[in-house]
């Protein structure tokens, strides 16, 4: 154990004589820390999007004959989305290729007409116009589905106008009314009144015509009943099926709570792997593993050694992050147990992870390519969630990255970090396997290190 | 320290081939011989580094110090930090005072605060010896311990080995250097394609090489070495 203290002590030497490499240790999480403090304190702006309403004024939409209140679209879509108000498409369009706004929405002069011709024999298709740069495919994406949901939202809004007035005109068939047209209102008897003045004179006609009176008090009736059903019916119309929300398990922990444990994971797997293997290479480099391991320490012990650096170093740079991070978003200090817990576990599995990478690769550049190149891709893995692809690829994913400790590390985390998220047990165990796994293997190509 | 029968084999091919020698207290043996004699394997596998694949190793009590042939150090400590961390290492009970008699030893003592990397080669060397010195070994392993030197730095370090002989300290080394052997060694093990080919004096060798090859006794003694090692088949 001895020898494990003068090792170590020699290594954090070594680190302290790298004046870049220490100060990238300090510097990176603090940097990590007020960059993701500052994005999830200060949540995301409204895209920009440039408006072009070519719909002449006081022009509205009307069923029947009658014209509907204003339905605000333009008011519901710019609360949304920060709107750029433009002259014109050519305007829309120089501000869409300059990258000034992410998307163009035009509203032709002819949309309302359109609009109105769905009530007529000879309906017209109401289009807009959207303009987008699709320079780069995430960016494209997120303007789709934008502006796809903000569509979907404006036509909900007309359609249950739509189906309100239709509602309205329905209740006077049925109930009867007041109908105002061109200035001038028109009463409306209405299907129950007429049913009832029906049945009234029924008694004074003579017996023959009875029948036939009875029978057009039979369907004004049944027409009542019926147009009564009708009305929730056109009120579904607009919004056909209701989402009822039921989680049913893997609860997810608040987005910034996500956020921060994410950022704390991959520094800490950074960190941590790049250090113990890059610090075990360095053994071979400079020639001194089969001098030490010669009696004066043994595989175990040097191996012990790497880890517990990574587990320091870890420890340090993480708590840092963390209580950087608590400047920007409350985090509950009464848990900075839990927090120890799962980063020490946590980077001891990374490091037994780095020390095999280390061991297997042997040279410090190959090391450091290495362990960029598993990590990496890892992490990203461990991100994916489920839905996001293929039933048969996720399974691949959650095998694939069950296998390194970076997802249990980001589970541990998580469930330290935030108090009404799932237990933090489970991923401890599953690191504590992966570092018995990982102590294993490194000690097995150990084996072959110091081989001259 | 004694050798008996040593065969190491790496795959199908043999580096050592039943390998035996002996060497007492305070004696200075040169293993001379070609690349890929078998000359590092034959020094790791008396290190204990390696382990034989058939004969034996015997070790005298206390250890058999190891300097390797590149230096085995943190180029980024200094001097000073090196020599504790092995001193510390070795369970020294004074540390301090182990560094204090290895700089002395190695004449580095004003430098004991410089990085080692911005040391010259043959300082380097002198440190990497210093720390195999530090385990206070019964038998020293010097892996061609002046490849890279220059005629100064090598005759230093060939003064400090022969001061650790006259000591006491047996004293193996190897080299592909054949005046050095000649030199520095007072025993010659000449190997050559895992073989061991001459065990004796340098003078001895002398007399080897020109019974074995006549031509060449009238030429320089690295020339005529040559011409043996192809009279034996090498």
């Amino acid at each position: 154990m001895g020898g494990v203290r003068w090792l170590l002590l020699k290594d954090l030497q070594i680190l302290r004589r790298s004046p870049l490499q220490a100060a990238l240790l300090v510097a990176y999480p603090i940097l990590i820390a007020v960059l993701v403090g500052f994005a999830i304190s200060r949540g995301p702006e409204d895209p920009r999007v440039a408006f072009v309403n070519e719909v002449p004024p006081n022009t509205r939409i009307n069923v029947g004959g009658a014209e509907l209140p204003k339905s605000n679209v333009k008011e519901q879509i710019c609360k949304r989305v920060e709107c750029v108000f433009v002259e014109d498409r050519a305007e829309a369009l120089e501000k869409v290729e300059s990258g000034d706004v992410l998307a163009a929405l035009v509203l032709p002069a002819d949309l309302v007409n359109k609009i109105n011709s769905l009530s007529t024999l000879t309906p017209g298709v109401p289009e807009v116009e959207i303009l987008v740069n699709e320079e780069n495919a995430l960016k494209a994406e997120l303007v789709d589905d934008r502006i796809t949901t903000l569509l979907a939202e404006a036509n909900l809004r007309i359609a249950r106008r739509i189906g309100n007035e239709g509602g309205r005109y329905l209740g006077l068939i049925v109930n009867g009314g007041r109908f105002e047209v061109l200035g001038e209102t028109i009463p409306i008897l209405g299907l129950q009144a007429s049913a009832r003045i029906l049945e009234s004179v029924t008694p004074a006609l003579p017996p023959r015509l009875r029948p036939s009176l009875e029978e057009v008090t039979e369907f004004a009736s049944q027409a009542r009943d019926n147009l009564d059903v009708a009305k929730p019916l056109i009120d579904r119309l607009a919004q056909p099926i209701a989402v009822d929300k039921v989680v049913v398990g893997g609860e997810s922990p608040p987005l910034e709570i996500f956020a921060i444990a994410v950022a704390a994971t991959l520094t800490l797997a950074f960190v941590v792997v790049l250090l113990v293997a890059g610090s075990l290479a360095l053994e071979r480099e400079e020639n001194a593993f089969s001098r030490l391991t010669r009696g004066l320490v043994s595989q175990g012990g040097l191996l012990a050694e790497k880890v517990l650096l990574g587990v320091v170093a870890g420890l340090v740079v993480t708590l840092l992050m963390l209580l950087g991070m608590k400047i920007f978003v409350p985090l509950d200090l009464g848990r900075v147990g839990l927090w120890l817990a799962a980063i020490v576990v946590a980077a001891a599995a990374l490091g037994a992870a780095g020390a095999a990478l280390g061991a297997a690769a042997r040279e410090v550049r190959a090391v450091s390519l290495l362990a960029f190149m598993v990590t990496l891709p890892i992490a990203f893995l461990s991100l994916v969630p489920s839905g996001a692809v293929g039933a048969g690829v996720f399974d691949a994913i959650r095998f694939l990255t069950a296998l390194f400790p970076f997802k249990p590390a980001l589970e541990a985390i998580q469930a330290a970090l935030d108090a009404s998220g799932p237990g933090i047990g489970g991923p401890l165990l599953h690191l504590a396997v992966l570092f018995a796994a990982y102590a294993a293997i490194a000690r097995f190509a150990l084996r072959r290190f110091g081989s001259v | 320290m004694r050798a008996t029968d040593v065969v190491k084999r790496f795959g199908e091919r043999e580096a050592l081939r039943g390998v035996s020698f002996e060497a007492g207290p305070g004696e200075l043996v040169a293993i001379i011989g070609p690349n890929g004699a078998g000359k590092t394997t034959l020094l790791s596998i008396l290190a204990g580094i390696s382990s034989p694949d058939a004969g034996g190793v015997d070790a005298p009590d206390g250890t058999v110090g190891w300097v390797p042939q590149q230096a085995a150090l943190y180029r980024r400590l200094t001097v000073e930090e090196n020599l504790l961390l092995f001193a510390r290492l070795e369970g020294h009970g004074d540390p301090a005072a182990s560094v204090e008699e290895m700089l002395e030893l190695t004449g580095l003592r004003e430098r004991r605060g410089e990085i080692v990397a911005r040391l010259s080669g043959g300082n380097q060397q002198r440190i990497n010896i210093a720390i195999g010195l530090l385990s206070r070994p019964a038998v020293l392993l010097l892996d061609e311990p002046s490849v890279g030197l220059d005629p100064r730095q090598r005759a230093r370090l060939w003064e400090f080995v022969a001061g650790l002989a006259g000591r006491g300290t047996t004293v193996i080394f190897s080299t592909h250097d054949i005046q050095e052997a000649e030199r520095y060694g007072g025993r010659v093990l000449v190997l050559a394609d895992g073989e061991s080919l001459f065990d004796g004096s340098a003078e001895e060798l002398r007399q080897a090489v020109r019974s074995e090859a006549p031509e060449s006794a009238d030429r320089d003694f690295e020339t005529a070495f040559v011409a043996y090692l192809q009279h034996r088949g090498h």
